[in-house]
């Protein structure tokens, strides 16, 4: 049951250390929890960065299979794809208000020499991670980077967290998200975050211009087949910073362009920007009410849209940076902060590992 | 002082860059060596400048050209004074196709032979009337469409035909004068034939002592040979095709 | 030969209310009225004008059809009879004008828009920015930037674009087909409202060369008034290959309406026919048609967009990619419902494919080549109300061209008369007495209230859709559902039928 395209609401939460500190899971998990009712129980996930330094030049596949039947077609296309250094159960513990839970099995794989003849490694690992969804049935990669992995599933985010162990992980950055569905899907991959290679996204809100967004991205040999607008968020990421090189912030600033009646107002080098970007990225602009916080493993952005449907509060402590869809949650952690502000419709908060720091 | 330029391997798009860069800032004539095949040399350009050209070159030569002077030391292509509002062009060989096309002025003399559809839909404005001479030998659809100015097809090389096919069909304005016979089957339907008037002598004269001086042709005989002169029979031709 | 065929229209006169006065003798430019004593009408040269009707100040005249009954037959139905005898009396062509009046589908109006319930908001248009804005031309698949972060500038050197403060522009219809009145208010209106408008294949008259930012100039088969002083005069330079309305034809401007001043800007003699090859005879194949876009850039120093018209026909996607692929900055492709000055009747009505699939086709194409943003699409050929421009940019259009709409924004009955050169309106003639009617402010001013009443209402729908740019529309074809078309029309048109959810 891949194809849900439910309209959602929901809670996000984002805390990293710009220094490389590894925190642990418990955080992350109180913040979220403390917007419980932001979530209605159908789904709840979370994002960890830095968390296989052992394996962190492997690609770290999260897998969520239906059946058994489903782990070894995955298992044998692995085999033919990549290099398996380990294989294990993605560790789990009983937990209340978690059913059902699919196959959780998590991969650490390298990319054989031979098979990037024509392609880089990355463009290689999207492909196969596209190919998986398309071509396996009842087979899911809930994550696909480095050094990095998701963690989540059909439930509150706080017992989903739980379900996972996630006091068991150290992470440098970690982004939460609890889900209010309009519809009962129960389907463990429909669960944010989306990834796609080391990036991740959470996401309140839903956007108005997924049709075209999702078109632009299928002209670039990208197969959406979640019929959600935070897959398109990822992998729009993914073309934009990957593939076009395009600065971090101009990428933000292409998915909540400036309107035409600021930009005319722009210094000219601005302006000469603004206007490009709106005459080329026409079709990346997120238009609709949306908070995103997208993970990757130098760092973390959050950005709202144009005209702020949505809401986000940022905060800074020392090292640390914090977003989340409510004050409160951000206090719940960090009681004591150096400065809390909201930030502007269409204006990113970056947080960056500094240089130096794996 | 000429400039030169040796257009060897260049592309096109910086030859005539080249040259409208040194047109701007003044320069008046321009030699290009080894020209293969650059298209469009003299595209648009206005100022009165000359430029020769050795080597062949590419189609659109002299395209909504106005007011250049063009010469060129070898055969030229497709395409030539398309749609060429003022200048002049002089070929010391043949061309290709579509010769002229909607040319509305200047003068197109060209030595040798001409190919299919020269002077299609070749039309004159007042003062701005085209003309093309061929020193040659035409192709079919000679002045097809021809909505005005003069054309004059020499045959000067005897070769067999004179001309091809369909010779001024759609004609609605201008004059040809073909030096030679040409037979009623190689016509139109709708071009007339006609002796030349004192007129018409007097007017080809004076271009033709032009094109004589160019190419080193004798004038006298040239003018020996007999011309014909095809004119439209009428300016509608097919005003009668329509009902209301 | 005494004609057969019975009068189209009745006029009715109301001589109880008639003063008498003539202004519908003075007005009527087919000779349809009289003045013997009374009032008379001559129904046989009545074409609806509705001129006489409209100016009458007492309402005392009436118009209506021929009540004359004809055996029934489905199939030889009064039309084709009509036709018939017109040509057994003549020999000739039946010449119309305007657009495809038969009774084809529409497929516009089996497509509706979506719009926000709860889950995502509409936003409100009144209150709250809506942008329409739309640059025509190229546009690379990546921008490159260079310098450090916080100090960034654009390396990418984009082609030359145009801004459409409003995604609709004017449709190219000659001065010739269409008086020079006519041409003066469309130009006034696309300089007020930021958008353009098409000399079509006649030449600019002088008097608007200083419109030149918002003029398209166009390139046809005949070259009428094309030279590199019109080709740089302009914002965009149009190749024509084709119209909706006559695909694969050439044009015909006859000799009687190439008076003094159409003489100057076709630049041709007063009295000829002015002929447009049905090909440009430097163009056989689609390396030619680059050879001409590439003329007209050198020309030009690469400073103009170059857009291709060509009608829609069965085979338009592949042409479009090839046109893309050749160089054009621009595609606008004219649907088989499009107007025109004249036209043979049978290529009017049976030839091309509507607009809405050939849309579809050609922006699905050039999204599966991966050259959807190599050019901008524009698309005409009877776009009738804003909802149908929603309806085009949703599908995947950049901005739409209106040709009889705004024609019947001046004062135009659609009375499909324009070959006549009599138009009662001032509008598709050349007759200086009739041109005169028409008041160029006043005609600018009728064009500005139809762009404006469209651009709000396509803000109001972009509302309701949750969306406050006109790019977050372009291509959503998610946002429009279909009603009563079989699959493969909905497949065409990359729609969902009506009721299947996301």
């Amino acid at each position: 049951m891949k194809s849900d395209g439910i309209p959602s609401g929901c809670a996000i939460s984002g805390l990293m250390s710009e220094d490389g500190r590894r925190i642990n899971g418990k955080k992350i998990i109180e913040s979220i929890a403390c917007m419980h009712d932001r979530s209605n129980g159908l789904g709840g996930g979370f994002a960890a960065y830095g968390i296989y330094p052992k394996r962190k030049d492997m690609y770290a596949f999260h897998m969520m299979y239906d059946n058994a039947r489903a782990k070894e077609d995955t298992e044998e296309f692995f085999k033919d794809h990549f290099n398996v250094d380990k294989d294990e159960a993605i560790p789990t513990h009983r937990q209340n208000g978690i059913s059902d839970p699919p196959i959780l099995w998590r991969y650490f794989l390298e990319v054989p020499e031979n098979k990037l003849e024509f392609l880089s490694e990355r463009d290689y690992v999207a492909k196969t991670v596209m190919k998986i969804h398309s071509e396996i049935e009842g087979s899911f990669v809930a994550s696909s980077g480095m050094n990095m992995g998701a963690f989540k599933g059909v439930g509150y985010p706080e017992d989903i967290g739980r379900f996972f162990k996630l006091e068991e992980y150290s992470a440098y950055i970690w982004t939460a998200h609890g889900r209010f569905p309009t519809n009962t899907p129960g389907w463990w991959g429909g669960a944010h975050p989306f990834t796609l290679l080391d990036w991740s996204v959470v996401h309140n809100g839903e956007i108005s211009s997924y049709g075209i967004n999702k078109r632009y991205l299928e002209m670039f040999g990208y197969k959406l087949e979640l019929r959600t607008d935070t897959e398109v968020i990822a992998y729009m990421f993914d073309l934009l910073v990957r593939k076009h090189k395009l600065p971090v912030e101009i990428a933000a600033e292409t998915l909540a362009a400036a309107f035409w009646k600021d930009i005319d107002r722009m210094e000219p080098g601005k302006k000469k920007i603004a206007t490009a970007i709106r005459q080329v990225y026409g079709s990346t602009l997120l238009n609709g009410p949306f908070s995103i916080i997208i993970g990757h493993n130098r760092g973390m952005i959050g950005l709202n849209d144009r005209i702020k449907l949505r809401p986000m509060t940022a905060a800074r402590k020392d090292d640390m940076l914090y977003m989340a869809s409510e004050e409160s949650a951000i206090r719940e952690i960090a009681p004591d902060l150096d400065e809390v502000w909201s930030p502007r419709a269409g204006t990113p908060v970056f947080g960056t590992l500094k240089a130096g720091v794996e | 002082m000429t400039m030169k330029i040796d257009a060897k391997g260049m592309h096109y798009r910086t030859l005539n860059k080249m040259i409208r860069d040194a047109v701007a800032s003044g320069e008046k004539e321009f030699e290009l060596d080894n020209i293969g095949g650059q298209r469009y040399i003299g595209a648009g350009l206005n100022e009165n400048v000359k430029i020769t050209i050795n080597g062949t070159s590419g189609n659109d030569l002299g395209v909504f050209m106005n007011g250049a002077k063009i010469i060129i030391n070898a055969n030229a292509q497709d395409g030539i004074a398309n749609t060429m509002n003022a200048g002049e062009i002089i070929v010391h060989g043949s061309v290709g196709d579509i010769v002229g096309y909607a040319m509305r002025g200047g003068k197109l003399y060209i030595k040798g032979d001409v190919g299919y559809r020269v002077g299609i839909h070749m039309k004159e404005y007042k003062k701005q009337v085209p003309i093309i001479i061929a020193g040659g030998t035409a192709g079919d659809f000679f002045g097809e469409y021809m909505a005005g100015g003069i054309m004059i097809l020499l045959g000067m090389n005897e070769k067999n035909p004179l001309v091809g096919n369909y010779v001024g069909t759609g004609m609605h304005g201008g004059v040809m004068y073909i030096r030679g016979k040409v037979d009623p089957y190689h016509l139109g339907k709708e071009v007339s034939c006609l002796e030349l008037s004192e007129e018409d002598i007097k007017l080809i004269s004076g271009y033709l002592k032009e094109y004589c001086e160019h190419f080193g042709f004798d004038f006298n005989a040239v003018m020996s040979g007999k011309f014909t002169k095809l004119v439209p029979l009428s300016l509608r031709p097919y005003g009668n095709m329509y009902v209301y | 030969m005494e004609s057969q065929l019975p009068a189209e229209f009745i006029v009715n006169i109301d001589h109880e209310r008639c003063r008498k006065c003539k202004r519908c003798v003075m007005n009527c430019s087919f000779s349809a009225i009289e003045f013997k004593d009374k009032v008379t009408a001559n129904n046989r040269q009545c074409v609806a004008c509705h001129r006489c009707a409209t100016f009458c100040p007492e309402n005392a005249i009436t118009i209506t059809q021929n009540p004359l009954d004809y055996k029934d037959g489905y199939n030889w139905s009064p039309e084709i009879r009509k036709n018939i005898l017109k040509q057994a009396e003549s020999g000739g062509m039946i010449l119309t004008g305007m657009g495809n009046p038969k009774p084809y589908p529409i497929y516009w109006d089996h497509m509706l828009i979506d719009a926000c319930q709860v889950t995502n908001p509409s936003i409100d248009p009144l209150r709250e920015p809506m942008e329409l804005r739309t640059y025509l031309g190229a546009k690379p698949e990546f921008l490159e930037f260079e310098g450090d972060p916080g100090n960034i500038s654009l390396k990418t050197e984009l082609a030359p674009q145009v801004k459409l403060d409003i995604p609709i522009v004017f449709a190219a219809m000659s001065y010739g087909a269409i008086s020079l009145n006519a041409h003066k208010a469309l130009a006034m209106a696309a300089r007020r409202m930021g958008t353009l408008m098409n000399t079509g294949e006649g030449g600019l008259h002088e008097d608007l060369a200083g419109y030149a930012d918002r003029i398209i100039v166009q390139v046809a088969s005949g070259r009428f008034g094309v030279t590199s002083k019109y080709l740089n005069n302009s914002a965009l330079v149009e190749i024509k290959i084709g119209q909706g309305a006559k695909p694969g034809i050439g044009g015909h401007l006859p000799g009687e309406k190439v008076g003094e001043d159409i003489s100057k800007t076709r630049m041709i003699p007063v009295g000829t026919d002015a002929l447009s090859p049905a090909p440009h005879h430097d163009i056989y194949s689609i390396e030619d048609l680059s050879q001409l876009i590439y003329a007209i850039k050198e020309t030009t120093d690469y400073k103009k967009p170059v857009s291709v018209k060509i009608a829609a026909v069965h085979n338009v996607a592949a042409i479009a990619s090839g046109i893309v692929r050749a160089g054009a900055d621009v595609v606008m492709i004219d649907g088989f419902r499009g107007g025109t000055g004249a036209a043979p009747m049978i290529i009017r009505d049976h030839v091309g494919i509507p607009i809405e699939l050939a849309l579809a086709a050609v922006d699905d194409r050039l999204r599966q080549e991966g050259i959807r943003n190599r050019a901008s699409i524009l698309v005409g050929g009877s776009i009738r109300q804003s909802a149908d421009v929603v309806k085009a940019i949703a599908l995947g259009a950049d901005a739409c061209v209106i040709g009889t709409a705004s024609l019947i924004a001046m004062g135009c009955r659609v009375c499909q008369k324009c070959y006549t050169g009599n138009c009662a309106w001032g509008i598709a003639t050349q007759k200086p007495e009739l041109v005169r009617r028409l008041n160029p402010e006043v005609a600018a001013d009728r064009l500005c209230n139809l762009l404006t009443a469209w651009g709000h209402e396509i803000q109001e729908v972009l509302g309701s859709l949750g969306i406050n740019a006109i790019e977050s529309l372009r291509g959503s074809r998610e946002r429009l559902r279909g009603v009563g078309l079989n699959q493969e029309a909905l497949d065409i048109l990359g729609i969902k039928h009506a009721g299947i959810g996301q």
